[in-house]
């Protein structure tokens, strides 16, 4: 009896032991593969870094709104932030890759809907860049055309355009990668549905001579006029 | 080089029918029903009595009026016209009117003017405006005289104008074109001016019909156009021009107009006014500069309230395009009371110089900037009004000279803005 637990040990031990001599190997590619993976990412990093220093992207990033956004969250500049989320998403796919080789179970399954993911992640930053680009395009004509119009609380009009629009753009992003899509979209169309009831409020009673103004200007001369006020002259420009 | 792509086959048909002709008299027209009559007479008029011999036509190019401009003009026949008894047409004056498309635009009835002059061979073209409600026959020869018998390549106006009229002129488009193009033009974006035919010719050959300049300023670029080209410029003083009741440009229209085609065109023609040329003359032919000073009931609180709203509001507008220390001045001044609020001309010298100097960098869209500009402007024209309330029309001419003077002295800060020294 002693004999054979010594036997069932010794095959045991040498089971582990083949075992560990299987895995060992795997484990060494796996670890080169991440430190292989590290320097990519890193070469990758400072290359387009530079590269996007070259092209004067932070001047884009200003231009777009996004810098403004970004300090106010506390975040570094868009071509930090760019040259470090591609530094992040490299070295992880390489990490991944690196654990698929220890031939773990399952492990490949999550490997490739991660590198599935990407390509749609990559379609819901653009999303967000391009958006932010068009929410601040857009808010700076609607302030512009606000103040040029001598309207009241023109920055008010320019920051309600501009979150419709960035809710809109997050609510397409979300949708892109999947994440709570049918919440944000909900969600979304709330907002933008109280927003516009306020606005038409906000207009019909509030702007009650803008919208009089407005109306017979588009419509004609409707109502009397106003003759308790003086006639002014134009101002001419040209 | 002739561009009659852009005109109908109908109209090019009824051309072709005028035949070679010496005169052209462009009109550009959109709903100007109560004035065109009075133009075309004053037009006609004009023709057969400086120019009895010369062979002409009267070309208008119409956006789409739906107030019967066009059968106006057309319904215009030679036995309308209202001269004196001893005149005789020696030659048949045609009048012929086309609707051109993608109207309304002051760019596209020049380009139909142009194409038209150019396919008839005209020696000289003149564009008279159907704002122009003062045109006298007398204003014909004075535009066409200085081309056809002084061999002058352009002829723009001088009017006799209220003090207070046409200030984004007085106080951006003149003394900046001067300063920068070196060249003392009053009405560098003219109502009515006259050109020759090879100007005319080298006008159609630019490249700018199908871009924004095509449409709009289109007049000032072509101006700026002659005096890079160095063609030879004369100024004829006309008479007076009426005030327009309801101008048919808003102010941030007319700002893209002026400053927009200005800053436009000093990226386009950087090489030319960086250089240091010498200046190019312009002569004016019988000037008056004396100016109406009738009473006017312009609102100088509106002004003053725009331009705070503006400076407050647009903050993070101004910052991208400003610098910190022009930027500061303005925020200075909108802290200023009313009757404390002045808006000298070195500041805004250095304001419409950083900007021109955005413009160039693009630091955020250039029609932003421009639309920027425009709350700044109304400041501007608050001091330039209250300058000027007591003042005569000599004082209001020294001032703007002075004004003329600063442009001038900052243009070496422009230069370093542009290089991106400052």
């Amino acid at each position: 009896m002693w004999q054979n637990f010594i036997a069932e040990l010794v095959r045991t031990m040498d089971d582990i032991l083949r075992s560990i001599a299987r895995f060992l190997p795997r484990f060494l590619e796996m670890l080169a593969i991440v430190v292989a993976g590290l320097v990519v990412a890193l070469v990758l990093k400072y290359l387009l870094r530079s590269l996007l220093r070259l092209a004067r992207f932070d001047k884009l990033s200003e231009r777009t709104g996004a810098t403004h956004l970004l300090r106010g969250a506390a975040l570094p500049s868009l071509t930090e932030l760019v040259s470090r989320f591609v530094f992040w998403v490299s070295w992880f796919g390489f990490i991944l890759l690196g654990i698929s080789v220890l031939g773990v179970v399952g492990i490949e399954q999550h490997v490739t809907s991660f590198f599935g993911f990407l390509p749609r992640l990559f379609v819901a930053l653009l999303i967000l860049f391009f958006g932010l680009l068009g929410a601040s395009f857009f808010s700076r004509a609607a302030l512009l055309s606000g103040v040029n119009a001598s309207l009241p609380s023109p920055r008010l009009i320019s920051w309600a355009v501009r979150t419709m629009i960035i809710l809109f753009v997050i609510s397409m992003a979300f949708e892109e990668i999947g994440v709570g899509s049918r919440t944000v979209i909900v969600a979304f169309t709330l907002t933008f549905g109280a927003l516009m009831l306020g606005l038409a409020l906000a207009f019909g009673l509030g702007g009650k001579d803008l919208a009089r103004k407005y109306l017979e200007k588009r419509f004609g001369e409707q109502f009397p006029e106003d003759h308790s006020k003086e006639r002014e002259d134009e101002l001419s420009p040209l | 080089m002739s561009d009659a792509s852009i005109l109908s086959d109908d109209f090019i048909r009824a051309l072709i029918n005028v035949g070679q002709v010496d005169v052209v008299v462009g009109l550009p027209t959109y709903n100007d029903g109560q004035t065109v009559g009075h133009i075309v007479q004053a037009v006609r008029a004009g023709l057969l009595n400086c120019f009895p011999r010369a062979r002409a036509v009267i070309i208008n190019a119409d956006g789409g009026s739906s107030d019967g401009t066009q059968d106006l003009v057309r319904a215009a026949s030679i036995s309308d016209v209202n001269i004196a008894s001893d005149v005789r047409a020696l030659r048949t004056l045609h009048s012929i009117s086309t609707q051109y498309e993608g109207g309304p635009a002051s760019g596209i009835a020049l380009h139909t003017i142009l194409a038209a002059a150019d396919l008839l061979q005209a020696r000289a073209c003149a564009v008279v405006s159907p704002e122009s409600t003062t045109l006298e026959p007398q204003w014909i020869e004075r535009l066409l005289r200085p081309v056809l018998s002084e061999g002058k390549d352009l002829a723009l106006p001088v009017y006799r104008r209220h003090k207070f009229d046409g200030l984004l002129i007085q106080n951006l488009a003149y003394p900046m074109t001067r300063a920068i193009y070196r060249c003392p033009v009053r009405e560098p974006y003219p109502a009515d001016f006259a050109f020759s035919g090879s100007l005319g010719s080298h006008f159609l050959a630019q490249d700018i019909w199908e871009q924004e300049q095509g449409r709009r300023g289109t007049e000032l670029w072509l101006s700026l156009l002659a005096l890079v080209g160095r063609f030879k410029v004369a100024q004829s003083f006309l008479g007076t021009k009426a005030r327009l009741e309801n101008p048919r440009l808003d102010l941030v229209s007319a700002m893209r107009g002026t400053a927009g085609t200005l800053f436009s065109s000093m990226d386009t023609f950087a090489s030319a006014w960086t250089s240091g040329r010498e200046p190019l003359e312009a002569p004016c032919q019988g000037c008056e500069p004396a100016g109406n000073l009738e009473p006017l009931r312009l609102n100088r609180k509106r002004l003053y309230e725009a331009f705070r709203l503006g400076a407050s509001e647009l903050e993070p507008v101004f910052l991208s395009i400003l610098t910190a220390e022009t930027h500061g001045g303005i925020r200075q001044l909108a802290a200023a009371p009313e009757d404390k609020f002045e808006y000298s001309a070195e500041l805004w010298v250095r304001t419409v110089y950083e900007f021109a100097a955005g413009f160039h960098k693009a630091v955020i869209d250039r029609d932003h900037i421009v639309q920027a500009l425009v709350p700044l402007f109304r400041g501007r024209a608050f001091t330039f009004l209250t300058e000027n309330r007591e003042t005569s029309a000599e004082e209001v001419e020294s001032n703007v000279e002075a004004l003329c003077q600063t442009f001038e002295n900052q243009k070496p800060y422009l230069l370093e803005l542009w290089d991106g020294r400052k």
